[in-house]
């Protein structure tokens, strides 16, 4: 146990100072070949610039090769496995999309995946909204803000733990214990098991995600929020504009930008969520998404990775209009 | 706040105290769950399913059924026969409000009071559990008498759980996985991605805007690409050194690649907003660009550096599927979110044992959060909104 600390402790150690011996070693290796100091002229120059040649691949070499082994190869390799069987080694050409679908499970993940799509990012972004307008007209909004930003640290495994207790359900005639039943039974409602009612367990483990995700769509919001010129918002009261009017039409066309940034990285974290539906219901009940279907893929039967891979490339399918978004936008700021 | 005046100058006082409830509203909202967990994580194991959470400051209270002792515990006394003893033997000591011999009517008597069942028999129970069952005729039968009656008991708070969690649920010693887990896979990225992200923002290379660009498609790439090739590459390894394919040093590798494009990302923008004078003048002075970046651009990054450690930092300790994938599922190796989930299906209706561990596995993070709260958001308004 102490042996598995120190060897963690021995990694850092040698991680950092292997990063560190690399980066100064390969620097001074570069200026040992092409010296610059000490040379006269032309070879001082022809050096200099074989060095500016040099120098940005030794920096950024060690991360490159990280990522082409990490991901871009994988990414690649994915897409290829996905053309082939159960083990990768035979091609089976189209027939694993065939299979997805023709598959009744599958079919099930993509309507859940697009019910998450719908409901989670609108309902994070509006909440987020409404929350960063409201807490900026408080004196206590900062803490507000704090503890409906909290959830955020939390793992998904952690709060599928707390909503499942809020969902928990007790036989009849037994104290309720999970809040959401013993409202519904103060209101004079009969208890449920909420999380096994098709299609609408899909709302309630959607609410884990909106619990979790409100927070960032909130600070980032309120951040934009507070960029908006006081000067457009004086000029509406003054011109008698209606504090509705205010927020549809002087403010929301100035954060547009960010809501949609927000949305789209929420977009991305739906497409992905695996562990709340795992730890909550491991698709039973209709309440599979792709993600965890992929990881079912993945290990069932001892694993038949070319339909994993299938189901990974959808929903990579599903994130590459973003990932051009994304590109074409930062290349238009000039970032590129 | 100027603004916010401005607005609520036309509001009325009751949309003032509108505003102050919509937003108690969503507070609640947002910390009663996490609260009952918290709460619950500290009540007494039976009295956890006994009542709700929002009650465990007051009394709980039940009535339940029990029986008394048999009849050859019987005594004579005088002309009467007579069983003594006490209903809770033994368990927890709870104070009887009411009792009862019939199911109809379990609270039919309070307690202390002499109740007569017919038939020259009594039977007193008194708050203590203490009874006195009386009758004229001899007892028979080898089973006691059932009776119903209603207690409660005074809230009771313990760290029991905890201790349980810790020692013998196997926490304990996920806690010290996840630390070995996460502290490297946090560190390492931090250093190879400050290279690279001072090579994209400061010097000048063919294949540059390229490289950027990959780095921002890689950001939304999701992690279920990566995994079947990864986990392949790691067997063949494992296979053709005949080592172990599920290690830490793998998955800290893993969460390194995962973290990178992040964090290129994100060091980047920031270093490409720092003066160019600085560099300039530092340049003609005759640094070379390995000193400008030790001396100048890696002290000056320091916010966004803790920035990303703290994103890096939650991801690994908050993630399940990459440890799911590249760790082992024994105790040597299970990190705490992997041991909650195991515990979810093992331990499912065990609410005193779930909310401890999931209470245990949010409260580092949660620590982190409150305590770097500014350089958290910081990262995240700088890694979301572009150039921000």
């Amino acid at each position: 146990m102490l042996s598995q600390l120190i060897s963690a402790i021995v990694v850092i150690v040698v991680g950092v100072g292997g990063c560190v011996a690399y980066f100064w070693g390969a620097n001074k290796l570069v200026d040992l070949i092409f010296p610059s100091r000490g040379v006269k002229g032309a070879a001082a120059i022809d050096n200099l610039r074989r060095q500016g040649l040099v120098r940005p691949w030794l920096f950024i070499g060690p991360a490159l090769l990280i990522l082409i082994i990490y991901l871009i190869y994988p990414v690649i390799n994915t897409v290829i496995t996905s053309f082939q069987d159960k083990s990768g080694e035979g091609f089976v050409g189209l027939a694993n999309y065939q299979w997805a679908f023709g598959d009744a499970q599958f079919r099930n993940s993509i309507l859940n995946n697009l019910l998450w799509l719908l409901v989670v990012p609108a309902a994070c972004t509006f909440l987020g909204l409404i929350i960063a307008v409201l807490t900026d007209k408080i004196w206590w909004g900062t803490i507000a803000k704090s503890l409906i930003f909290l959830p955020l640290a939390i793992s998904f495994v952690g709060a599928s733990v707390i909503w499942k207790f809020v969902y928990e359900y007790k036989g009849e005639g037994q104290t309720q214990i999970g809040l959401l039943n013993a409202i519904v039974q103060w209101f004079g409602g009969a208890p449920q098991v909420w999380i096994s009612m098709p299609i609408w367990n899909n709302f309630f483990l959607m609410a884990i995600l909106i619990w979790i995700q409100t927070g960032f769509a909130m600070v980032i919001l309120s951040s934009a929020l507070r960029g908006i010129p006081e000067e457009t918002i004086e000029a509406a009261v003054i011109d008698g504009a209606n504090p509705f009017q205010i927020f549809w039409k002087i403010m929301i066309p100035q954060i547009w930008g960010t809501i949609i940034v927000v949305w789209t990285t929420i977009t991305i974290l739906v497409l992905k969520v695996f562990d709340i539906v795992l730890t909550m219901t491991n698709g039973q009940w209709n309440s599979q998404v792709l993600a965890n279907l992929m990881f079912d893929w993945m290990f069932r039967g001892g694993g038949d990775f070319g339909k994993g891979a299938t189901i990974a490339v959808i929903i990579m399918l599903a994130v590459l209009p973003i990932m051009i978004w994304n590109i074409r936008q930062a290349n238009k700021e000039g970032g590129l | 706040m100027a603004q916010a005046s401005g607005k609520s100058a036309g509001g009325s006082s009751f949309g003032r105290w509108g505003v102050h409830l919509a937003v108690l509203f969503f507070v609640a909202l947002w910390t009663l769950p996490t609260l009952g967990i918290l709460v619950t994580s500290l009540r007494d194991k039976d009295q956890i399913i006994a009542s709700g959470w929002w009650n465990s400051f007051v009394s709980s209270s039940q009535t339940v059924d029990g029986r008394l002792a048999a009849s050859d515990k019987q005594t004579q006394k005088g002309d009467k026969f007579v069983i003594e003893g006490n209903l809770f033997e033994g368990g927890a000591v709870r104070e009887i409000s009411a009792f009862g011999t019939r199911s109809r009517n379990p609270t039919e008597f309070p307690a202390g009071t002499v109740a007569d069942l017919g038939d020259g028999e009594t039977l007193q129970i008194n708050a203590d559990g203490s009874y006195v069952h009386s009758s004229t005729k001899a007892f028979e039968g080898d089973r006691g008498q059932r009776v119903y009656f209603a207690s409660s008991a005074p809230p009771k708070f313990t760290t029991e759980n905890y201790r349980t969690v810790l020692f013998s649920e196997g926490i304990g010693r996920s806690f010290l996985n996840s630390l070995t887990v996460t502290i490297p896979a946090t560190i390492i990225p931090i250093m190879i991605a400050a290279f690279a992200a001072y090579a994209l923002a400061w010097m000048r290379f063919p294949g540059r805007a390229l490289l950027i660009a990959v780095i921002i498609g890689l950001l939304v790439v999701p992690l279920q690409m990566a995994l079947i090739p990864l986990l392949e590459i790691y067997n063949g390894v494992g296979n053709l050194f005949g080592v172990p394919s599920k290690t830490y040093l793998g998955i800290w590798l893993a969460h390194t690649g995962f973290g990178l494009p992040f964090a290129i990302y994100l060091l980047r923008s920031y270093m490409a907003g720092l003066p160019r004078e600085l560099m300039e003048s530092a340049r003609i002075d005759g640094a070379s660009d390995f000193e400008i970046f030790m001396k100048i651009v890696l002290p000056l990054s320091f916010p966004v550096l803790a920035s990303f450690a703290i994103f890096q930092f939650l991801w690994v300790w908050n993630d399940l599927l990459v440890a799911m994938v590249f760790l082992g599922s024994s105790a040597d190796q299970l990190v705490l979110t992997g041991k909650l989930n195991a515990l979810l299906g093992s331990r499912g209706g065990d609410w005193e044992i779930l909310t401890t561990s999931a209470f245990i596995t949010i409260i580092v993070p949660l620590i982190v959060f409150f305590s770097l709260q500014r350089y958290f958001v910081r990262g995240l308004l700088a890694g979301s909104v572009k150039g921000g």
